[in-house]
């Protein structure tokens, strides 16, 4: 016999008032507003946007309000109304080529064409808590200088001029749309690249990390990562013409990482892969390393055995979201399931006091 | 400014700041009459990258996305896909679309048109200039042992 238990009707409504209040904080404390919020945390704002997979800043920046701060209650926000949007249809592939550069660095080269480009970042900063900004609305200003519209080449493709990189060439193999369609293993590259652009941050760093200290053979460098706009070009229907429909803020990152080669390729250096939106270049970085070891299987080299390379366990972790839903919902009501667990316990002692043993 | 081809016009309507486009449209003070071919509705467009660049495509994330059709004098269709989810940006985005296949195209590109592709070329010369303030000058400083 199952019988249901209800209750906890007005606690949970109470807790929710109590939860609305304290969202608010101290109400002599100016209330946050929505564009506060994508103006100067924008990049708690941009790690929403890619985790939650929905570029749209307003919405994210209100989830992050909602959240109280909680940037994967953010993303789980965001996730769930992303849902609810009827899919209009899909871009044609980004040129990054062309983008629109913030910042653009290589680590493998010093002169390259386009230039180094630092743009707002916190390297070179001393790390030290800065009070001025504390106490007043003071601030630098960019500096500007005259420049050349050029377009800036990816500074892998002189490597690939001299044939000492693997070249990215399209395979013809078709994928998945994972949000779409239940995964199956083994995947695709590009299944598994749409599953690092939205994962989890901290734990794609984590991987990357492992991979740098030895759990996995890959040693990697930063051929390039750069940040910036990049137009979405976008066919519309009912014309057949393509139109720039979005202005899309990316960060990508290609690793340059050791040999490969056979007998009828001599070696030459292999490649990993981060694209992800907005400025989240810790996240770009760690998505090349993990793309990169995980293609063991493509460069013909021996699997290790270590987390970064097993694609199963990379894939079925690095979403936040599936994982907090599921460490999260034991806190819920397990009475039912516990109480069999403690009447089976209690059969197990009590033979035990009867046999004087385990049985 | 704009060279008159509707993938341009479409293009500067749909990535418009939408702030800026609004204001612009309701100081015209225009009145248009249409019809509704589709009402105004909140979607997404996946986007998708390549990998590494150069490789297969693959899905990154998607992007909201709103869109509309009128119709003027029931015989011009205008099309408003614009970025984000403001349904009276992507109206205005329909109209301009229309009016600017009417005798009322000029008033459209000046006022509208040629402002946004104005602001927008505002915007890409400040990143430009302010990015070009941040390219590194590496120099070698000569050291003794060499001589």
């Amino acid at each position: 016999m199952y019988v249901s238990v209800k209750g906890g009707e007005k606690a949970i409504n109470n807790a929710h008032s109590w939860l609305s209040e304290i969202r608010r904080g101290d109400v002599n404390i100016a209330e946050l507003n929505i564009k506060q919020i994508s103006e100067q945390l924008t990049l708690s704002v941009d790690r929403v946007m890619s985790e939650g997979s929905l570029y749209d800043k307003d919405l994210s920046a209100l989830a992050i309000k909602q959240s109280r701060g909680d940037l994967i209650e953010a993303i789980f926000l965001i996730r769930a109304y992303r849902t609810t949007l009827p899919r209009i249809g899909s871009s044609k592939p980004i040129e990054t080529s062309k983008m629109l550069c913030l910042r653009r660095i290589s680590a493998t080269f010093k002169d390259i064409p386009g230039k180094q480009k630092l743009g707002p970042t916190f390297d070179y900063t001393h790390r030290l808590l800065d009070f001025k900004l504390l106490a007043d609305g003071e601030y630098d200003k960019a500096k500007i200088e005259k420049y050349d519209d050029k377009e800036i080449p990816h500074v892998l493709s002189f490597l690939n001029k001299e044939g000492l990189i693997q070249k990215e060439i399209p395979s013809g193999k078709t994928s998945k749309d994972i949000t779409r369609n239940p995964i199956n293993f083994p995947l695709t590259r590009s299944e598994r690249l749409q599953s690092l652009s939205r994962g989890d941050e901290g734990f794609l760093l984590g991987l990357a990390y492992s991979t740098q200290r030895g759990y996995a053979r890959n040693h990697a460098f930063v051929g390039e990562l750069r940040t910036g706009y990049v137009e979405v070009q976008f066919e519309i229907p009912e014309l057949g013409i393509e139109i720039n429909i979005a202005d899309v803020m990316f960060t990508e990152c290609e690793s340059v990482n050791q040999f490969n080669g056979s007998k009828k390729i001599p070696a030459q250096f292999t490649r990993g892969y981060g694209l992800v939106f907005g400025q989240l270049e810790r996240k770009a970085i760690s998505m090349a390393l993990v793309d990169r070891s995980m293609r063991w299987k493509e460069f013909g080299e021996e699997y290790l055995g270590v987390a970064a390379q097993d694609e199963e366990f990379v894939i079925s972790h690095c979403d936040n979201i599936q994982a907090t839903g599921f460490l999260e919902h034991i806190k819920l009501p397990h009475y039912v399931d516990f109480q069999a667990e403690l009447d089976l316990v209690r059969k197990i002692r009590e033979e035990y006091k009867k046999n004087g043993q385990r049985t | 400014m704009l060279n008159e081809s509707r993938k341009q016009w479409l293009s500067y309507l749909a990535t418009a700041d939408e702030d800026y486009l609004i204001s612009l449209w309701d100081n015209l003070n225009m009145k248009i009459e249409y019809n509704w071919l589709r009402e105004p509705e909140i979607g997404s467009v996946m986007v998708q990258g390549k990998a590494g660049a150069t490789g297969d495509n693959f899905n990154v994330g998607e992007v909201t996305i709103t869109r509309c059709s009128v119709n003027l004098n029931k015989k011009i269709q205008g099309h408003g896909y614009v970025q984000g989810r403001n349904k009276y940006k992507s109206k205005i985005a329909a109209l301009c679309d229309a009016l600017m296949q009417t005798e009322k195209k000029e008033i459209i590109k000046k006022n509208i048109l040629d402002k946004l592709v104005k602001y927008k070329n505002n915007k890409r010369n400040e990143i430009l200039s302010k990015t070009e303030a941040t390219k590194v000058d590496f120099f070698t400083l000569v050291r003794g042992e060499d001589k």
